[in-house]
C-alpha cells in the first residue's frame, strides 16, 4: 500500500477548476517532483493533503494518507496528521514563519501540541534540532526573530519546524526558490541529508532540481496530471508534448550554444564606478564596456552590488566616484540633469512588470508616453502606428492595446514594459532581472524577441540575472560580481568553458542541470555571502573560498588579464 | 529595547512641556477671575489678593514660577478650597477616578478582545453579525444616554444595583459607573480586534501554524494574539484620553467624589489652580500612559524597535 494515495483530486474555485483528477502515489521513502508552470496547481494539490485549502475551495476525490481519509476528516484528524506524519516547507519562509515571534517559540509548540516531548525537553530539542539544519549558533538562533535570519538560514528553520515531529512524508513546496543559487544547492543537499526514510513530495518549476533530487517525476499542466514515471524515464524519453516543451525552454549551464564574441566599437563603457551607501560600499571601483550590438549579463549573488552598478550608471542613485562614457560623451549628475538624447539612448526593465507599469493606463497609453515626452511633434495617429509596430514587434497583436496591465500575464506584461522602453529606439536597454519571474516558455520568448531587436537594430543590452543557465543562452560577455567587486570577466565562450574565479566556478556548479544522468554534484560553496558593511581583509572570497591560504586573507588581488579572461585571484584556476 | 525606551522617553518631554504651556495660557486667557465675585473688591483689596497670588507679575514670571513648583510635586494653592493646596485635593480624589478607570479599561479589553477575536473566528456566521451589530450601537451612543438608562433597568427596575453612590459602600457601586464608561470601549476595541484578527489570520504564517497540527485555541494565543493586538494597542492612547473625559461625566451623573468632579466644581468657580492642576496631571498621566504603549508596541513587534 502507498504512503499517499492520491485519486481524481479536483479542487474548485466556483466554476474554476484549478486541479482537474489528479492521481498520485507515494511510496514509503520514495522521493516524488511534481513540477509545472505558474498556476498549474502545483501548491494547491499539496495544501489538499494536509487539508489546507481556503474555505471557498470545493475538493473531490480522494486523498488517503497511511489508509486514512484526508477529505472531509475532522479537525482532530487532520492535526494528529500535520507536521507529525506529514510535514510541509513553503515557499518563502519570511512569509511562512511568523515575524512576531522569536524562532524557538515557534518551534517549540510543534513537539508540545504532538506531546512528543514536555516542557522542560522541549527547548533542548528545538535546539538540537536548529544545529542538525546546519544553523551556526543554534542557542542564539533559538532567541532570534526570522528577520534577524537570512533567507537561506530561515528556509533552514523552516525545514526544522518541517521535520522535528519525524514525519513519514515531507512536503517542499518551491522550497529553494527564494534564494540564490548557492544557497540553493546548500539547502537541497540538506534536505537529502536530513530526511533519511522521510518520503518527499518536491514541488518546484524548476527541472534541474527534479532531475537532481527526485526518483520518480510528476508533470502538471493547468491542473491536470499530463505524465509521470521514474524520472530517467521522463527526461530521456518524454511521452507527452507539455513536457518536452517545458524540457526544450529549460535552458541549460552545462551544454547548449553560447553567443560568440562580439567585436566592433563600444558604446559604453564605465571606469572605476564606487557606490557608497550610507554604511556600507556596494560598488568598488568597477570598470566595464559594452559594445554596439553586445548583451553584457552582470552575475552574482544577491548583495553584490549589480542592480547599484547599473542605477549609478543610469544616474538613478549617486556615483561617488568614477566615470560613464556614453559614445564619446560623459555622463554626469542624477538621471534628472542629463540630456534628453541621453536619457533616451539609455532604458531600464525591471524585475516586476506589473509594478513598474501605471495600472490605470492602457497598454496603448503606456506604451505611447516615452513618445509624447520625446517627440511631441508626432500626430496622434502616427504615434498610434509606432505603438501598434512596436507591440508587434515584441510578439503583442493589436488587441492587446485596449487592456490594462491587470488583463494581461506576467510575461505580456513583461513584453509590454520591453516595448515601453524601446519605442525610442534605445542604444543600450538594461534589464534587471527582467525575466527572473516568467515561467520557461513566457521567459524564452521573451529572449527571443530581445535577440530579435538586438539582430535588427544593434542594440546593446546589459542583462542582469541570478539565472546562470539563460545568461549563458543569451549573453557574449559575463562580468561575475561578489561584495561589490568585479572578480572575473569574460566572453561567454571562455568563462562558461572555464571560468577562472573560485566563486566563478561555484556559481555554475551550483546550478541544478535537468538532466538525471549528470551526477549531481554537492553544494560547492559553503556559507552565505558575509556584511558588505563589514567585508573579509584580503580576497574579500576567502572565507568561502576552497583554495584560499595565508595570502590571500591578508592581500586583496588586482583584476588582471589571464589568456583571455580578467580576473581578480592569486590562484586562478589554469 | 533599551536604547527605544530612553528615546520614547526622551521624545515625550518636550510634548508634555508644550501640553502645560497650552493649558497655563489657556487657563489665564479665560476671562474673568477667580476673585471676581458678583460684588466688586475695593481696588486695594484686589491688589493685595492679585500680589499675594503673583498675579500681578508678567505672564511669563508667573509661568515659570509655576513650573519650578511644578517640578517639586507643588501644584500651587486652590483658589476656592482654601484650606487646601491643588495637590492634596488631587490626592483625595484621584483613587476614586483611578479605580473607576482601571477597571473599565480592564472591562473594556477584556470583553472587547474576547468578543472580537470570536467574531473574527466565526467571521461572516450570525455570532459575528450578533457582535459587530452590538458594536456599532455601542459605538454610536454617547455616555450620558447609556447612563440612566443602565441605571433605569439594572438598578430601579431589577434593582440588582445601587443606582447612586452615596449610602452605598464596597466594589458594587462601581458596577454601573464602570460599565457605562466601559460600553463605548468595549464596543470599539471589538471592532478593532475583529478587523486585525481577521487580517493576522489571513496571513502565511497562520497557515504554517495550522500546517504544524496546532488546534485553533493554540494557533490565536501562540501566533495570532500578539500581532493582532498592534492595532488595538496603537488605540490605547485615545482610548485612555476617551475614559478620562467620559469620567468627568459619569462621576457628575453617579456622584462619585473622584477629580472629574473637582474639575467641574473648579470650572464652574473659576477656581484656576485646581482646573490647571488636573489639567497638568490628566496631561502628564496620558502622555506617561502613552509612553507605555509606546514602548509595548515595540516589546511586541521586533522590527519597529530597529526603525
Ligand atoms: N483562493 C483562491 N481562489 C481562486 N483561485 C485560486 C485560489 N488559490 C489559487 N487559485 C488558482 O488555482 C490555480 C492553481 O494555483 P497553484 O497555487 O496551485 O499554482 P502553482 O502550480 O503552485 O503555481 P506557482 O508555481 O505560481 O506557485 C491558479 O490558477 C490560481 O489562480
Ligand atoms: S584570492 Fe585566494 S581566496 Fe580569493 S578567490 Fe583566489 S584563491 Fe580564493
Ligand atoms: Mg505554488
Amino acid at each position: 500500500m502507498s504512503l499517499l494515495d492520491v485519486q481524481g483530486l479536483t479542487i474548485r474555485y466556483g466554476d474554476e477548476t484549478v486541479v482537474d483528477g489528479v492521481n498520485l502515489f507515494i511510496d514509503r521513502g520514495e522521493s516524488v517532483g511534481l513540477v509545472g508552470e505558474s498556476g498549474s496547481g502545483k501548491s494547491q494539490s499539496a495544501l489538499a493533503i494536509l487539508g489546507l485549502l481556503p474555505r471557498q475551495a470545493v475538493a473531490s476525490g480522494s486523498i488517503e494518507f497511511d489508509g486514512q481519509q484526508i477529505l472531509g476528516a475532522s479537525d482532530s484528524v487532520l492535526n494528529a496528521l500535520r507536521a507529525r506524519r506529514i510535514g510541509i516547507v513553503f515557499q518563502d519562509p519570511m512569509q511562512a514563519l511568523n515575524p512576531y515571534l522569536r524562532i524557538g517559540a515557534q518551534l517549540r509548540q510543534i513537539p508540545l501540541t504532538h506531546k512528543l516531548r514536555d516542557k522542560a525537553e522541549v527547548d533542548a530539542r528545538v535546539v538540537e534540532m536548529l544545529a542538525s539544519v546546519g544553523l551556526p549558533d543554534p542557542q542564539r538562533q533559538f532567541r532570534a526573530y526570522p528577520h534577524e535570519l537570512s533567507g537561506g538560514m530561515r528556509q533552514r528553520v523552516m525545514l526544522a519546524s518541517a521535520l522535528i515531529a519525524e514525519p513519514d512524508l515531507l512536503i517542499a513546496d518551491e522550497p529553494t526558490t527564494a534564494l540564490d543559487v548557492t544557497v540553493q544547492a546548500q539547502i537541497l543537499d540538506l534536505l537529502e541529508d536530513m530526511r533519511d526514510n522521510t518520503a518527499l513530495l518536491l514541488i518546484t518549476h524548476d527541472l534541474g532540481i527534479v532531475a537532481g533530487h527526485c526518483e520518480h517525476t510528476i508533470v502538471l499542466d493547468r491542473g491536470r496530471l499530463v505524465e509521470q514515471g521514474p524520472t530517467t524515464s521522463v527526461f530521456a524519453a518524454p511521452s507527452h508534448a507539455h513536457t518536452r516543451a517545458l524540457l526544450a525552454a529549460a535552458p541549460r549551464v552545462d551544454r547548449g550554444d553560447v553567443p560568440e564574441a562580439v567585436t566592433g566599437s563600444t558604446i559604453l563603457s564605465v571606469g572605476d564606478a564606487v557606490v557608497d551607501y550610507r554604511d556600507l560600499q556596494a560598488v568598488s571601483k568597477v570598470s566595464f564596456s559594452v559594445k554596439i550590438g553586445e548583451t553584457v549579463a552582470v552575475v552574482g549573488e544577491s548583495g553584490s552590488g549589480k542592480s547599484s552598478l547599473v542605477r549609478a550608471m543610469l544616474g538613478l542613485v549617486p556615483m561617488a566616484s568614477g566615470r560613464v562614457v556614453y559614445a564619446g560623451s560623459t555622463l554626469e549628475g542624477p538621471v534628472e540633469d542629463r540630456a534628453q538624447s541621453q536619457r533616451r539612448d539609455l532604458q531600464l526593465v525591471f524585475q516586476d512588470p506589473v509594478s513598474a507599469l501605471n495600472p490605470q493606463m492602457r497598454v496603448q497609453t503606456l506604451v505611447g508616453e516615452p513618445l509624447l515626452v520625446h517627440e511631441p511633434q508626432l500626430s496622434a495617429a502616427a504615434r498610434a502606428e509606432r505603438v501598434a509596430a512596436m507591440l508587434e514587434r515584441v510578439g503583442l497583436s493589436r488587441k492587446f492595446l485596449r487592456r490594462f496591465p491587470h488583463e494581461l500575464s506576467g510575461g505580456q506584461a513583461q513584453r509590454v514594459a520591453i516595448a515601453r522602453a524601446l519605442i525610442l529606439g534605445p542604444r543600450v536597454l538594461v534589464c534587471d532581472e527582467a525575466v527572473a519571474a516568467l515561467d520557461g516558455s513566457v521567459r524564452k520568448q521573451v529572449l527571443n524577441v530581445l535577440r530579435d531587436v538586438q539582430a535588427d537594430t544593434g542594440l546593446s543590452i546589459i542583462f542582469i540575472s541570478h539565472d546562470l543557465a539563460v545568461v549563458r543562452s543569451i549573453s557574449h560577455r559575463v562580468l561575475v560580481m561578489y561584495l561589490g567587486r568585479l572578480v572575473e570577466m569574460a566572453d561567454s565562450e571562455t568563462l562558461f568553458a572555464a571560468p577562472k574565479h573560485p566563486y566563478t566556478r561555484a556559481l555554475l556548479d551550483s546550478v541544478p542541470v535537468p538532466d538525471p544522468v549528470a551526477m549531481p554534484k554537492r553544494a560547492p560553496l559553503r556559507g552565505e555571502v558575509p556584511s558588505p558593511v563589514n567585508p573579509p581583509s584580503g580576497c574579500v572570497f576567502h572565507p568561502r573560498c576552497a583554495k584560499a591560504d595565508a595570502r590571500c586573507g591578508s592581500k586583496a588581488p588586482a583584476l588582471r588579464d589571464v589568456e583571455r579572461t580578467r580576473v581578480a585571484c592569486h590562484y586562478p584556476n589554469a | 529595547m533599551l536604547r527605544y525606551t530612553l528615546l520614547r522617553i526622551l521624545g515625550a518631554i518636550p510634548t508634555l512641556l508644550l501640553v502645560i504651556a497650552l493649558a497655563f495660557l489657556m487657563v489665564h486667557a479665560a476671562p474673568g477671575g477667580p476673585f471676581d465675585d458678583e460684588r466688586a473688591l475695593p481696588a486695594d483689596v484686589e491688589a493685595n489678593i492679585a500680589a499675594a497670588y503673583h498675579l500681578d507679575e508678567p505672564l511669563p514670571q508667573q509661568f515659570l514660577r509655576y513650573m519650578s513648583g511644578l517640578l517639586q510635586g507643588d501644584l500651587g494653592p486652590s483658589y476656592r478650597y482654601r484650606d487646601y493646596t491643588v495637590a492634596e485635593l488631587i490626592g483625595t480624589a484621584f483613587p476614586y477616578s483611578l479605580k473607576l478607570g482601571a477597571l473599565a479599561m480592564a472591562l473594556a479589553l477584556l470583553l472587547g478582545v474576547t468578543a472580537g477575536t470570536v467574531a473574527a473566528l466565526r467571521q461572516g456566521t450570525a455570532l459575528d453579525k450578533v457582535v459587530m451589530g452590538f458594536s456599532m450601537t455601542g459605538i454610536s451612543i454617547p455616555v450620558f444616554v447609556i447612563a440612566p438608562v443602565l441605571v433605569l433597568f439594572l438598578a430601579v427596575k431589577l434593582q440588582w444595583l445601587p443606582a447612586g453612590w452615596s449610602g452605598t459602600t464596597g466594589m458594587s457601586r462601581y458596577l454601573l459607573p464602570v460599565i457605562t464608561l466601559a460600553l463605548p470601549q468595549i464596543a470599539y476595541i471589538a471592532r478593532l480586534t475583529r478587523a486585525s484578527m481577521i487580517d493576522v489570520l489571513s496571513r502565511d504564517f497562520i497557515r504554517t501554524a495550522y500546517a504544524q497540527g496546532l488546534g485553533t485555541v493554540t494557533v490565536v494565543r501562540v501566533h495570532a494574539l500578539k500581532p493582532a493586538m498592534l492595532p488595538v494597542l496603537s488605540y490605547m492612547g485615545p482610548a485612555i484620553a476617551a475614559i478620562l473625559t467620559g469620567s468627568v461625566v459619569v462621576e457628575e451623573i453617579f456622584g462619585i467624589p473622584g477629580l472629574g468632579q473637582f474639575f467641574v466644581r473648579g470650572a464652574l468657580n473659576r477656581d484656576y489652580t485646581l482646573v490647571l492642576g488636573i489639567v497638568v496631571f490628566y496631561a502628564s498621566l496620558i502622555v506617561f500612559l502613552n509612553l507605555l504603549v509606546d514602548i509595548l508596541y515595540g516589546a511586541i513587534d521586533p522590527r519597529v524597535r530597529y526603525q
